[in-house]
């Protein structure tokens, strides 16, 4: 994974709430087997309108996406941050995220800076005001500024840190193999198995 | 048995026990967790980028033995014997064979009689037991907490990671207990509770909690009821839903494929009955609903917090204090084509659809039956009665129902998710309305342009006959003749008819 430790670039306003990943991207765009090539799925009901707010030049080529609460709600689909990831966005900020959501956007370096909703109204005003301004996230200092706006934003501290190393997790994790094989060797003997298949044990019952 | 690691000190809630008993390493200094995963359920779309991380790391999986693949998402509910339509769905399908091949997973194929949808497989085979944790790259999988098991969604690289590692880093949950107390009303069922529950706390009134559906209307319910509202915690923002196992729990999973025999068995229900939440264990959160006052559930909006008893109207926007939820309300009601104030009863609509991971089990089937048996579907209504499961499928064939619903002038199908999510050609028109038993209000979930209303299998039976959305109380005052069971064994207590 890449590091990440600031991003600075031009912000998209979405001015919507409970922006569910159906809407981030329909379920029709899951069926490749790949981890890219999902920039044109984004948002593809939405972008069928002109006048949604991706369609509007003076949007285009936006690094940051700054949405209303519960962004990324619904589906675990990692679709969802591979599409935003795909279209061009390295950072999504929101007043509160799907759980499923910002874990996936964790694990694929696309930031998901939780800023509390008064200062993304704060945001917003900016970049409406002037769609060409810098903004930058900043990983280090937990902030979002704006020409002589600066706002803080929450990430849990874990995440941070492998966002700002660039860690991959299953390697983390792969440190800790003695724990797992220790803990596998107490685990009941009864508890399921999925291996090898076994048919009712009573006659009658499914 | 070793499974309880050194128990916390004090009462802890069903969450915290199961949370505890999974801990391979303690998070330190802010670091999350490691969490064992018992068990691994996989489907054809969120598998694929894993399986190819995997290659390209040269990792096996783990534990193929704690891992089950099924195929729902995609397939087709006609002709399944034919060579799927859809090029792009069938290279999924063919791609999950071949990673399950190659890795030596165990896969139940469209076709095979234990194929059907992930979350309705699971529990049938008897492998979703109590206390243990259990997870599929599907938000959905908050439903097998209906067993006192730890269960919840995760992405793609999540999915990766179990298959690599059979364990997860996480943060621990927060608690919420969700009180139902009281007896439902014939006609009113588990789907109209979290219906309800998900209206009273919001979309994301769960975020960051594990809920445990507690009190006595929940104990009275089946399994089928109880995985129908541990399905959509999700949907209330939360990962995970627990019910405490209990005699129920036990009567449904004796004899089932992979449920412990013999003494093992007694061994597993000794350990099963230590999971319910200590007397004065603590919640970091606690709601309270009243079920003797609850009736049949209708969403409205284009989330499934946007809902209200079906007698009530169209709420009005401008009545809305918060102003996000205001112009959520506004949007919503200008997707959906609706006026505020209008009585929902009024609402008509063009298609039903009876099935999803929410409610597709023979009990769900059995309730749909029990409303429409000797009637017809309204003029112009498209109804689709798509079973969870091939067994399922099955079961309902040996007691007649498909010949109910066939009369009654519903399509019967093949199991798989079809119209929850219309991946596969099951999908709406642009403008097409639909009663739906499933669990996702979403813009366009069931086809681009589709308007979705939220509902019990209940609802969904008295709305194909009526044509416009309406609860089962409605045929009563229709005065048409009732249904022979006219309270279908679908909220009583009891052990689980198999």
């Amino acid at each position: 994974m890449e590091k990440i430790s600031t991003v600075t670039g031009t912000a998209v306003p979405l001015r919507r709430s409970n922006v569910d990943t159906d809407q981030i991207i329909p379920a029709v765009f899951l069926k490749r087997v790949t981890k890219t090539g999902f920039d044109d799925a984004l948002f593809h009901a939405w972008r069928q309108d002109p006048e949604f707010i991706l369609n509007r030049p003076e949007y285009r080529g936006a690094s940051i996406l700054v949405a209303g609460p519960d962004f990324g709600t619904g589906s675990s689909r990692e679709h969802a941050v591979w599409a935003l990831r795909d279209y061009g966005f390295r950072v999504v900020v929101s007043s509160r995220f799907g759980d499923i959501f910002r874990g996936n956007a964790g694990k694929q370096g696309l930031l998901a800076a939780q800023v509390a909703y008064e200062d993304i109204e704060r945001i917003w005003e900016v970049i409406e005001a002037d769609p060409g301004i810098a903004v930058t996230v900043d990983l280090v200092e937990r902030t979002v500024s704006a020409g002589a706006l600066t706002v803080p934003f929450d990430i849990d501290d874990y995440t941070r840190w492998r966002l700002l190393e660039g860690l991959d997790d299953i390697g983390l994790t792969l440190r800790d193999e003695q724990a797992i094989a220790e803990f596998e060797s107490h685990r009941a003997a009864w508890r399921p198995k999925t291996l090898p298949i076994r048919e009712p044990a009573e006659s009658g019952s499914l | 048995m070793n499974d309880a690691i050194a128990p916390a000190s004090g009462p802890r809630t069903l969450a915290e026990k199961v949370w505890d008993a999974h801990l391979v390493k303690k998070g330190e200094d802010g670091t999350p967790d490691l969490i064992y995963i018992d068990l691994h359920l996989v489907h054809e779309v969120t598998s694929p980028q894993a399986f190819d991380g995997l290659r390209l790391a040269g990792r096996p999986v783990r534990r193929p033995d704690l891992t089950i693949a099924t195929e729902d998402h995609n397939t087709p509910t006609l002709d399944i014997d034919k060579p799927i339509a859809d090029l792009t769905s069938r290279t999924q399908i063919e791609t999950l064979r071949r990673n399950a091949k190659e890795f030596g997973i165990r896969l139940h194929s469209l076709g095979d009689k234990e194929q059907g949808i992930v979350h309705v497989v699971g529990p049938q085979l008897g492998l979703t037991q109590p206390g243990i944790t259990v997870v599929c790259g599907d938000s959905h999988t908050s439903t097998h907490g209906a067993f006192g098991a730890m269960a919840f969604g995760i992405g793609t690289s999540e999915v990766e990671h179990v298959m690599a590692t059979q364990t997860l880093p996480l943060k621990p949950f927060k608690t919420m207990a969700i009180n139902v107390e009281g007896s439902l009303r014939p006609g009113v069922t588990a789907k109209d509770i979290i219906l309800a529950v998900i209206a009273k706390i919001g979309t994301g009134g769960g975020q960051g909690y594990v809920l445990e559906y507690r009190g006595s209307a929940i104990r009275a319910l089946s399994m089928d009821g109880r995985m129908t509202i541990c399905n959509m915690s999700i949907e209330a923002g939360a990962r995970a839903g627990m019910v405490a196992p209990d005699e129920t729990t036990f009567a449904y999973l004796k004899g089932r494929a992979h449920a412990p025999q013999g003494a093992d068995w007694v061994e597993a229900v000794a350990y099963w009955r230590t999971l319910p939440t200590d007397e004065g264990a603590v919640f970091d959160a606690e709601v309270f609903i009243d079920a003797d006052e609850l009736e049949p559930f209708v969403t409205w909006g284009t989330n499934p917090g946007q809902g209200v008893s079906l007698s009530d109207v169209v709420p009005d926007p401008a009545s809305i204090d918060d102003q996000h939820e205001r112009a959520a309300a506004e949007r919503a009601l200008e997707y959906m084509a609706l006026e505020p104030g209008t009585p929902l009863k009024q609402v008509k609509v063009d298609a039903v659809f009876m099935g999803s991971c929410t409610n597709s089990r023979i009990e769900d089937l059995r309730a749909f039956a029990s409303i429409v048996q000797g009637r017809k579907k309204a003029d112009g209504v498209r109804v689709m009665v798509v079973p969870g499961s091939a067994r399922v499928r099955l079961e309902a064939e040996a007691e007649g129902l498909d010949k109910v619903f066939e009369e009654f002038g519903a399509e019967w199908r093949f199991a798989g998710c079809s119209m929850c999510l219309g991946m596969n050609p099951d999908q709406l028109a642009p403008g097409e309305r639909c009663a739906s038993t499933s669990n996702r209000n979403f813009e366009g979930r069931q086809g681009k342009g589709g308007r979705t209303h939220l509902v019990s299998p209940l609802v969904a039976a008295a709305t194909a006959i009526r044509g416009t959305l309406s609860s089962p109380w409605d045929l009563e005052r229709d005065g048409a003749p009732g249904p022979e069971t006219p309270v279908p064994a679908y909220s009583t207590s009891g052990a689980e008819e198999k």
